[in-house]
């Protein structure tokens, strides 16, 4: 007969992982990012399909939040406008840290095809952003592997999130650098 | 693509443009159907010219009758939907806007455009006690070119922002923005003082900056992510499997399809 005795004394026949706190900590983060329910034009319903049942973000820890303080991750899907250019950036700050950003479609990476006076050609100009996702739109698959790199990214990262540096919003011909987060 | 052929040559000016070409307009009929006939025998004295245009009624009037003949048509001759208010900017040939009203008379199925000149920093009389949706229209109209209208409740911009400088839908009004559109997000959310940090909008999507190693790789060299671009360029070491080298001259190039 079998022998139902726990030896606490002993491993207990579970395995000992070593690691360092950084690996732990960003195993933690990278594999429950939460982004913002943030739909900004067309994009955003792919963005919604890869939420949804069949592409099925939960599978990956990903839970759409509906407000910036519960997120971590801010998908930018879609066309930004000036007018609300304001309120994207605020809804940036109220994210707690740590936090990232995804720029999702053309619109978002450099405006797109609205060349116009009212949108925002790029959204790297208000927000430092993480992963820049071409397509318009891009696929849900495409909003999926995204996200894998950004976990990539994060399990690359220090835990400390003072030491990694965020994308600086300066001039692109580099004369200037001033920090901005 | 189409070759290029510059159109400078003045001795060969009249090969270029088509002198018999006739811009093509909607023709313009006279007014024969029952119920317009009666819609403009309501009206009067007040409209100035009126035909039809593909089955609909154009009636030319003054801007100040605007009131009274939109209260006729509502009242009188049963259109009781406005779907559509705006405005056309003739500043620079006429210094004038063309505003026009597109009625729809649903019983009879019949759709009437009402036109107005108004001449340029003169203001227009609502007509919001009669169409609700001329709210919106109005505030539109007063957003994208300027012009005031009396009486309207709650007069105020409605696409661009509050703080917006300038009228987008004149012809004046550079697509890309002007100085103050331009610096728009950046002036609201940093201040002034971050436009030297931030820089002007890049409106060239093919823009390549050599110097930015963080966000441009380079073309026949390797750089690190984030080195600078001048000290540390080497040549890309390319194989016969995993990295070929396309730029080598191993193709040739047709001049022409055989
Ligand atoms: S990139 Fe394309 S799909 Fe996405 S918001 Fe812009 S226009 Fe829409």
């Amino acid at each position: 007969m079998a022998q139902h005795q726990v030896n606490y004394a002993s491993t207990a026949g579970l395995p000992i992982a070593l690691t360092s706190v950084d690996k732990l900590v960003n195993w933690g983060r990278s594999n429950s990012l939460w982004p913002l329910t943030y739909g900004l034009a067309c994009c955003a319903i792919e963005m919604m399909a890869s939420g949804a049942s069949r592409y099925d973000f939960d599978r990956m820890g990903t839970i759409f939040r509906a407000s910036p303080r519960q997120a971590d991750v801010m998908i930018l899907a879609g066309t930004l406008s000036k007018k609300h250019s304001e309120f994207a950036r605020r809804l940036y700050d109220q994210m707690t840290e740590p936090k990232w950003v995804i720029s999702m479609g053309s619109c978002a990476n450099t405006g797109g095809m609205f060349n116009t006076y009212a949108t925002v050609q790029g959204v790297d100009r208000i927000i430092p952003v993480d992963i820049y996702l071409p397509g318009c739109a891009p696929r849900p698959e495409t909003l999926q592997y995204a996200l894998m790199m950004l976990q990539k990214k994060i399990r690359r990262e220090s835990a400390d999130m003072k030491k990694n540096t965020k994308q600086d919003l300066t001039t692109q011909t580099g004369k200037k650098r001033t920090r901005l987060i | 693509m189409r070759k290029y052929v510059p159109k400078d040559n003045v001795q060969k000016k009249s090969y270029y443009t088509d002198r018999f070409h006739v811009v093509p307009r909607v023709p313009r009929e006279k007014v024969e159907d029952e119920h317009f006939v009666s819609v403009v025998e309501a009206l009067a004295g007040d409209v100035k010219e009126s035909y039809i245009e593909i089955g609909q009624l154009v009636l030319h009037i003054n801007p100040e009758d605007n009131f009274k003949v939109l209260k006729i048509l509502k009242e009188e001759c049963g259109y009781t939907q406005c779907s559509e208010q705006s405005a056309v900017d003739y500043l620079a040939k006429d210094n004038e806007f063309e505003l026009f009203w597109q009625l729809l008379n649903i019983t009879e199925a019949k759709r009437v455009r009402v036109v107005c000149r108004l001449a340029n920093a003169s203001a227009i009389e609502s007509v919001e006690p009669l169409f609700k949706s001329a709210n919106f229209a109005e505030r539109e109209i007063f957003d994208m070119f300027g012009i005031k209208v009396n009486n309207h409740p709650f007069l105020k911009r409605i696409l661009m922002p509050d703080d917006w400088e300038g009228n987008p839908l004149l012809k004046t009004y550079p697509l890309q923005g002007d100085e103050f559109a331009s610096w728009y997000e950046v002036d609201k959310i940093f201040g002034k003082e971050y436009r030297d940090i931030i820089g002007p909008e890049n409106r060239d999507p093919a823009k390549i900056d050599v110097e930015d190693t963080k966000r441009f790789s380079r073309v026949g060299y390797e750089v690190e992510f984030g080195a600078d671009y001048s000290t540390e360029e080497k040549d890309i070491e390319y194989s016969e499997t995993l990295l070929v080298n396309y730029n080598k001259k191993s193709s040739k190039q047709l001049d022409e399809r055989r």
